[in-house]
């Protein structure tokens, strides 16, 4: 299935009207990044979530500072054995009966503790600073493969299309589930090369190689009519070599299409992360991630909801901020794209 | 015409050998995985593993057991690495629940991601528009294992209306549509979100075509537009991501929701296989899966085909 292929060859034909109003207001001659960043300021909802994103990516970053400053304990120190003093009465954080304690608001154990006795709050940061590594890396992956298949079998069509689209077939063909959690555990036990099986690289890579093709087949199909446009003739008459063709005259031409993807599937790939980890195929314990955190929510229910709470609200803001942003991006940069929301 | 469905039959045919092979090699490749050790288990002594890898035949070379275990699938007496039970029998009984859970939740998430994406095209800017887009979005960014604890603690347990999980025959239709109705709408969130996003989108494009205002022009009511010409063309696009999801769920692909909901449907063996590293049943399930995905993506291309010209003749 191709999505996109507007190559922007038609004129006026179907701009909505509001944007040859926006277009009759503007200086000629106004690049089409700086339009966009103009429209993207006067998005405030989609500002907003990406202020929200931010903030959550830089209080993850703090992780260590809030460990060691405020709750004064680790994201793996067990306390399992411990009493706190609340509102001047000393409580077990874990009780007799294996309930670990909830939200107590204070500086030490501020979002609960888990079964076993594991700071909530810490936990949470590290888990974020996890599973956003995992989201970033295995993105990077996805955009930097899918650009270059998508670039290369757009560019040369024939045999090198033929058998870079099977290729994808293959993967997209698979339930992006079943492949990736048997690629997260296989990979886990092996590791890759000098990875270590318990490495984050391990879960980024399976997810960045599951979503190549989702990007790949768009980029593809805007490539194939590029390549059919005059400059790349010129180009070519003039002498320049294929690589450099596909580096300098494609590859400006489709950098939009390419970050409207970089949100959609940062998104994507947190929760898949989440996902895989649930089922024991992505970060493996005791390294946290938002992921990891719901699943031993999810076994503790109905005694602890908190440890399905903390994480999994946190991990829906999380991605919805990222969504509306990029969404918002994505209406900046090209109002009339038609970009699915993938899987 | 046939020569573009037999092309497109044969590439299914060649995506779906070289998936097994993919899926026979990720397990193969793993150095400290032996199967001979997981079929004899903990006690069992070098000469025992030895007979094992040779009843199996894990000592011929990688071709020759793909090739013997592949006979073993087409001729449906492949049995488990781990508990030594024919795969085709225990994916059976997976069936049932697979089955009820794909059929209601694919036709809830079709009704409802229809529904909402037309009423957010017609109230585009307005406030069920918004409303409807902020819910959407919050579908698409929640993870069904996360929704289907929160379904299992707040109204399974504190309310008590629904079971705490688990698959119930269709003999109790009661009983069987109470175990249902969480994993249906949990699993339907996510698909709602997306196609009531895409439905909106091709709808408000579809609007300013030329035979939209022709239409109009010859005094059709506003809904016999909508309904005869919009909607008939925007769903085009839906119905062909309705039978690649359903395909997926239908072969497994719900994993998440099954194993929240412990539905013992054929996902929640697979995701049980993989943690076991038992390669014949997933082999055999990721084979089921992509062969529905395979064969419902050529069906949809020939249908496209058939309909529009253009396709025909370009591809």
């Amino acid at each position: 299935m191709a999505v996109g292929g507007s190559t922007g060859t038609e004129l006026s034909a179907g701009v909505p009207a509001e944007l040859l109003v926006e277009a009759a207001e503007l200086p000629a001659g106004i690049g089409p990044y700086r339009l966009a960043w103009r429209r993207l300021s006067r998005n405030h909802g989609a500002l907003f979530f990406g202020v929200i994103f931010l903030v959550i990516v830089v209080l993850c970053l703090l992780a260590p500072v809030y460990s060691s400053d405020i709750a004064h304990t680790g994201p793996n120190d067990n306390h399992i054995t411990e009493q706190i003093k609340i509102g001047g009465k000393l409580t077990y954080v874990v009780s007799t009966i294996g309930l670990p304690i909830g939200p107590t608001w204070h500086s030490k154990f501020f979002l609960g503790a888990d079964p076993n006795g594991r700071d909530i709050a810490v936990r949470l940061l590290y888990g974020g600073r996890n599973s956003l590594e995992v989201g970033a890396v295995a993105t990077l992956i996805t955009i930097v493969l899918a650009a270059i298949i998508g670039i290369a079998a757009g560019y040369f069509r024939g045999w090198t299309d033929g058998l870079l689209m099977r290729a994808l077939d293959v993967i997209w063909a698979f339930p992006v589930y079943i492949l990736g959690v048997a690629l997260g555990v296989s990979l886990a036990i092996s590791g890759i090369g000098p990875l270590r099986g318990n490495s984050l690289m391990v879960p980024a890579f399976v997810i960045g190689v599951v979503f190549v093709p989702y990007v790949a087949k768009p980029i593809r199909g805007q490539v194939l009519g590029l390549r059919e446009r005059e400059f790349i003739d010129a180009a070519r008459v003039q002498g320049l070599s294929h690589v450099r063709i596909m580096a300098s005259e494609i590859f400006p031409n489709i950098a939009s299409t390419i970050i409207v993807f970089i949100p959609l599937m940062l998104a994507n790939s947190i929760l898949l992360e989440a996902g895989l980890s649930y089922l024991g195929a992505g970060v493996q314990p005791p390294n946290p991630s938002w992921g990891t955190m719901i699943a031993d929510g999810v076994a503790n229910i109905p005694a602890a909801i908190h440890l399905v709470l903390v994480p999994g609200i946190m991990l829906v803001i999380a991605v919805l901020s990222i969504n509306v942003f990029g969404d918002g991006v994505r209406d900046a940069l090209d109002p009339r794209a038609k970009v699915r929301i993938a899987r | 015409m046939a020569r573009f469905v037999i092309r497109r039959l044969l590439a299914a045919v060649g995506v779906l050998i070289a998936i097994s092979v993919v899926t026979f090699l990720i397990f193969q490749a793993i150095p400290n995985g032996d199967p001979a050790q997981r079929i004899g288990g903990r006690t069992a002594n070098a000469a025992e593993l030895a007979l094992i890898r040779h009843e199996w035949g894990f000592d011929k070379p990688i071709y020759v057991q793909y090739i013997k275990t592949m006979g073993k699938i087409l001729s449906g007496t492949v049995v488990s690495y781990s508990q030594n039970l024919n795969v085709l029998d225990q994916i059976r009984q997976g069936l049932p629940a697979t089955l009820s859970l794909a059929i209601g939740a694919g036709i809830i998430w079709l009704g409802l991601g229809i529904l909402f994406g037309v009423i957010t095209a017609v109230r585009a800017g307005r406030f069920a528009d918004r409303a409807l887009t902020v819910l959407a979005f919050i579908g698409v960014s929640s993870p069904p294992f996360f929704l289907g604890a929160l379904a299992i603690y707040y109204v399974g347990y504190k309310a008590n209306i629904i079971p705490l999980g688990g698959y119930s025959s269709l003999s109790h239709p009661w009983s069987w549509f109470k175990h249902l109705i969480a994993p249906w709408l949990v699993l339907s969130v996510l698909f709602i979100g997306i196609y009531s996003r895409v439905l909106r989108s091709t709808i408000l494009d579809i609007q300013h075509e030329d035979y939209v205002r022709t239409a109009r022009a010859k005094g059709l009511s506003e809904r016999q537009v909508m309904v005869r010409h919009i909607l008939r063309n925007s769903l085009i696009p839906i119905i062909s991501l309705w039978g690649l999801d359903f395909a997926q769920v239908i072969g497994g692909g719900a994993i998440l929701t099954e194993s929240v909901f412990n539905l013992h449907g054929v996902g929640q063996f697979a995701a049980q296989s993989i943690q076991r590293l038992d390669v014949p049943p997933v082999l055999v399930i990721t084979m089921l899966t992509a062969f529905f995905v395979v064969l419902l993506g050529a069906l949809v291309d020939v249908i496209y085909a058939f309909l529009d010209p253009r396709i025909r003749l370009s591809g």
